[in-house]
């Protein structure tokens, strides 16, 4: 116990700012309104900063209006190890389910881009952090290769924590699946797009994630395949400077592309003209 | 190797040295103890059988990590024969965490790879306690497609805690190495037999396991999360890794029950480390028996049931 105490400058009542309102830029501090906030994309209007994008929301922006024809949309995760830790994997579920109105961590379907045919899977974070399960990797697997089947490339925008715990080796078998059915869909030489959105991490990143024809990734988009605090942990090293991070990525040449947000549409289009040949 | 006890075989060894205890003794004092030896016998015979029997799940993770378990190099010199290691994945370099080459199981010329733990420190810096890097990944896959291009068959032997997260295999895109050989492995066209024969570490031991049969030892575990990574996030701490064990079913039997894995090849009474040669033959059966009946397949009819194998996975309601 010290005798002199550090006097207080503030008052113990932090200046509360009404929540869901407004938001902080991580990067630079700017305060955004929501609406702003959503109206740009999710992107910081003042330093870019690129805000995680619920997937509705990215569906809209890249997809010509109306053409989205949404895949297996009632399809829902069950608890098949029944499985019990701290809160059952049933409870999180329904808690999720209600906090992002989604059923689960994937969007997925036919839609068009610039009056280009394709499939499109955009997977959201919000969604117990994206984890891949059973639902995840069925979603994804029955849109590649219905795609396969109508010759449509695919564009597949990832972030994720990386397997579903809950799940167990199920869904471990998720990434063998996704990438089995891109096996088939390449083999039919057609084009597969993966973008990279912050953050995409784990199984996700160690299976349909890196493998496009073309990896697009978010500036500034962590992706990689451990967390940097178990490799620090692991390895008592330093990490390099912007480690992880898209550029990184480029640098060492997993990444053709940074794109911005809000030249994403316009890429993918023209990407896709040069690499899809409708007969 | 001396074997180093886990702490639920104590029971096992106490009985152990009041046997050898009596044997000395009777033989310096010239006592006839038969009886009283054939007693307590009998009570190791039952308290061995009590033990190894019913193992939990964290007991089976505990002798899948024992240091006197047979490793990759072990099945691959004896369960295998004519061995001819080749190193290197003509692009960084070697990983001696996953060594590999051509050997000889049965009737059948293959090439075979594996995850290589060490047993003391020296080797495991070496082998860098088995965490392969992206090169060894690559290194498996040029391996799988030298088996394609002159028709041999492809084993792989599973033992890992993980790919290694370390700065050089980020740098060098381990991830994109496990799903290059995720994608590669569905449409190999020869023949692939994986068997987990300690560690399944997640995404590091599916990289090499995309195969038309899997198989599991009797005392290996495969995961998505080692138990004590599943314990921190999910009870908020590692001392709960046993029921982390519990919940993830990652035994043979849990994952033969779930329909994800095609045979748990049994194991010596107390782990293959307790009989190597026994452990080594299991294995060599097992696979052989799995390449016999996979090399009468036509090859579309192979690639098309491993397909349908891979794709049946998953649980889900609602479509």
């Amino acid at each position: 116990m010290s005798i002199f105490s550090r006097p207080s400058f503030y008052s113990d009542k932090k200046r509360e700012l009404p929540t869901g309102l407004w938001q902080k830029c991580p990067a630079c501090s700017e305060l955004i309104h929501n609406l702003e906030l959503q109206q740009n994309f999710r992107v910081c209007p003042r330093c870019d900063h690129h805000f995680v994008q619920p997937a509705t929301e990215r569906v809209e922006m890249l997809v010509d209006a109306e053409t989205f024809e949404e895949h297996d949309a009632n399809m829902v995760s069950v608890d098949t190890l029944k499985f019990t830790g701290q809160a059952s994997y049933t409870e999180r579920l329904r808690s999720y389910q209600k906090k992002t109105g989604l059923k689960d961590a994937v969007l997925t379907g036919f839609c068009q881009i610039q009056g280009l045919k394709l499939g499109l899977a955009v997977m959201d974070f919000n969604f117990i952090a994206a984890t891949m399960g059973s639902v995840v990797g069925e979603k994804l697997t029955r849109l590649i290769e219905r795609s396969t089947q109508e010759r449509l490339p695919v564009v597949i925008v990832s972030a994720s924590g990386g397997a579903r715990m809950y799940e167990g080796a199920i869904s471990l078998m998720q990434m063998a699946k996704t990438c089995g059915a891109l096996s088939r869909h390449s083999a039919k030489r057609l084009p597969y797009i993966s973008v990279m959105t912050h953050p995409t991490t784990g199984g996700v990143s160690a299976s349909f994630a890196t493998v496009g024809d073309v990896n697009l990734a978010e500036p500034r988009a962590m992706v990689g395949f451990a967390g940097p605090r178990v490799i620090r942990e692991t390895t008592h090293q330093d990490l390099p400077a912007g480690f992880q991070t898209a550029e990184f990525l480029r640098d060492h040449g997993l990444v053709d592309q940074i794109v911005h947000r809000k030249q994403m549409r316009e890429t993918l289009h023209r990407l896709l003209s040069y690499l899809h040949n409708i007969q | 190797m001396k074997l180093q006890p886990l702490e639920f075989e104590k029971p096992v060894l106490d009985l152990e040295a009041k046997l050898a205890d009596l044997r000395s003794s009777s033989a310096a004092n010239d006592i006839n103890i038969e009886a009283e030896a054939a007693k307590l016998e009998e009570k190791l015979e039952k308290t061995r059988h009590e033990i190894y029997t019913k193992l939990t799940p964290w007991q089976r993770v505990q002798i899948a990590r024992h240091p006197a378990r047979p490793f990759a190099l072990d099945y691959m010199q004896l369960s295998f024969t004519d061995f001819v290691e080749l190193h290197g994945d003509r692009l960084f370099g070697d990983d001696s965490a996953m060594p590999g080459g051509l050997a000889t199981i049965g009737k059948h010329k293959c090439t075979v790879i594996g995850h290589q733990k060490g047993r003391d420190t020296k080797e495991n810096l070496k082998r860098n306690f088995g965490s392969a890097h992206p090169e060894g990944y690559r290194k498996a896959l040029r391996l799988m497609r030298m088996g394609e291009k002159f028709g041999l068959p492809f084993v792989s032997l599973i033992d890992t805690p993980g790919a290694y997260p370390g700065v050089g295999a980020e740098e060098r895109h381990i991830s994109e190495a496990i799903a290059l050989n995720l994608r590669e492995m569905m449409a190999l066209k020869t023949p692939t037999v994986a068997v987990v024969i300690g560690e399944g570490g997640s995404g590091g031991a599916l990289g090499i396991g995309v195969a038309d049969r899997v198989l599991m030892l009797e005392n290996s575990y495969y995961s998505v999360i080692s138990p004590e990574g599943c314990a921190a996030i999910l009870w908020k701490h590692r001392k709960h890794a046993p029921e982390a064990a519990e919940a993830l079913k990652l035994t043979g039997q849990d994952l033969l029950g779930l329909g994800l894995i095609d045979e748990v090849i049994s194991e010596p009474l107390g782990g293959a480390h307790q009989d190597q040669t026994a452990a080594v033959l299991n294995l060599r059966l097992a696979v052989t028996k799995h390449l016999d009946e996979l090399s009468e397949q036509p090859l579309e009819q192979l690639l098309e049931t491993r397909y349908a194998k891979f794709r049946k996975f998953g649980e889900f309601a609602g479509a």
